[in-house]
């Protein structure tokens, strides 16, 4: 259970972390909270040869607002950071909440957001959560800066985007003023989610609703990503939630995701979850967005 | 010469305070803290479990916050402060959580509970008085093989208890 030999480096600029990833030539692996890197590396199921550490980076900090409301959050911004932030909790309530259901706080304490984003499981409440605001990732690469859509940075099982040589460097989160919801089924808390759904409401009708949708229904731990549950969300189109319309919007998120199966639930089970969670994040959302 | 900065290295020294004394250590990149705290500066009050995180026995402290040790490189360590089981024990007796621990029968094979005691500590500091369900999910992420909760939780509300009598004295 120890990690095989790797070389460390502390680059002190994000320039020279990512010349090292070029230096490493498809070898190399960016250590940021290292929760989910370093049990890999412990049962050999990675062997890095050089971990750059990127802890210490000041381009990867900070919690800035921007000016339609939203944030722009550092990539190593710590889900213990996430969740007493006073613009976070203010500005994008739900990644406080979602930060909050991240593991134990000696995991959130040392976890970071852009880890978190950069490893990919399909359990993780964060990429969910971002996924559901349609929240833009900041990437640099040898060749200069990108931004990816959150919903394209998740290729499948802890699949990414990203190229060996790049580093995530921060999250710019929009506001969200429809309201949202936030619900998961976990046996203990700080367990990875059986099943959890995020959902993100569009503006009430006149004002344009978010990104010509009524809103965004993402289940986590329902699929080999987050994964967008568009029958739910077909049936938010018409913009009230009610009892009813909630149902309905459950009954087509089961039908939608494709749940694994394994010790800890069936994939029958975690069908069910992810219609009844979605009934109940609907009407958190609901009622969020009248102002309750 | 790349733009790299300082190459990376197998091997290299840190400099950080270990319960507040300062250390300076040659390292393996692949030491994990547990293993440096435990092999190179004996301090063995670190118990070492599952060695993937899930267990929490080797929780320590660093700068502060709780951190499970396995999963930190001692070479990540450059610069910060870490606080073991041992830097929590006063000289001469038992802390009042951990006399609280004693009194409670809070232990039975022994093996769980610093990381216990350390995640407790953290708790404690964060919150005055944490309810008992607050408790059970700050202890969540420690397993106690002997499933000795009943009193882990006990333990820590009458460490609880006793501080607020203190505090009214």
């Amino acid at each position: 259970m120890k990690p095989a030999p790797f070389r460390y480096a502390r680059p002190s600029t994000l320039a020279q972390a990512i010349a090292l990833l070029g230096e490493a030539r498809g070898e190399g692996k960016v250590l940021a909270g290292g929760q989910s890197l370093v049990p890999m590396m412990n049962m050999r199921l990675v062997r890095p040869a050089v971990l750059v550490d990127v802890t210490h980076l000041r381009e990867l900090t900070g919690i800035a607002p921007t000016g339609d409301g939203g944030l722009r959050i550092g990539a190593m911004t710590r889900h213990a950071a996430l969740m007493a932030s006073p613009l976070v909790r203010e500005r994008t309530p739900l990644l406080a909440e979602a930060a909050r259901h991240v593991g134990h706080a000696a995991i959130r304490n040392q976890g970071t957001l852009g880890g978190s984003l950069a490893h990919a499981d399909p359990a993780a409440e964060l990429p969910a959560a971002l996924v559901a605001l349609d929240a833009r990732v900041e990437v640099t690469g040898p060749g200069g800066e990108r931004l990816v859509r959150a919903e394209e940075l998740f290729r499948g099982l802890m699949a990414t985007a990203l190229a060996p040589e790049e580093i995530l460097t921060a999250v710019d989160v929009p506001a969200a003023p429809g309201g949202w919801g936030f619900v998961e089924m976990a046996r203990r808390p700080g367990d990875f989610a059986l099943a959890g759904i995020v959902v993100v409401l569009g503006r009430p009708l006149p004002s344009p609703p978010l990104g010509g949708e009524g809103g965004r229904v993402v289940g986590f731990g329902v699929g080999d990503r987050p994964l967008r549950l568009r029958g739910a969300e077909r049936e938010l189109a018409g913009g009230g939630i009610d009892a009813e319309a909630a149902a309905r919007a459950g009954a087509a998120a089961a039908r939608d995701c494709d749940p694994p199966s394994d010790v800890h639930a069936s994939a029958e089970y975690r069908r069910h979850l992810a219609g009844v969670l979605t009934e109940r994040a609907l009407l958190q959302a609901g009622v969020r967005r009248a102002g309750g | 010469m790349t733009t790299s900065g300082v190459p990376p290295s197998e091997r290299l020294t840190v400099r950080l305070r270990v319960n507040g004394r300062p250390v300076e250590h040659a390292v393996q990149a692949r030491r994990s803290l547990a293993d440096f705290l435990r092999e190179d500066l004996g301090l063995t009050g670190t118990h070492v479990g599952c060695e993937h995180g899930v267990c929490g026995a080797c929780t320590v402290l660093v700068d502060g916050r709780s951190a499970r040790s396995c999963l930190l490189f001692a070479a990540q360590l450059d610069g910060r402060a870490v606080t073991t089981i041992e830097g929590l024990t006063p000289a001469e007796a038992l802390s009042p959580l951990q006399e609280s621990f004693r009194l409670c029968h809070a232990m039975q094979c022994g093996f769980c509970t610093p990381g216990m005691i350390v995640t407790a500590t953290e708790l404690l500091a964060d919150q005055p008085a944490p309810s008992t369900e607050a408790i059970r999910e700050a202890i969540a992420g420690n397993l106690c093989m002997c499933t000795g909760y009943v009193n882990i939780v006990r333990a820590i509300e009458r460490a609880v208890a006793a501080r607020s009598q203190d505090a009214r004295r």
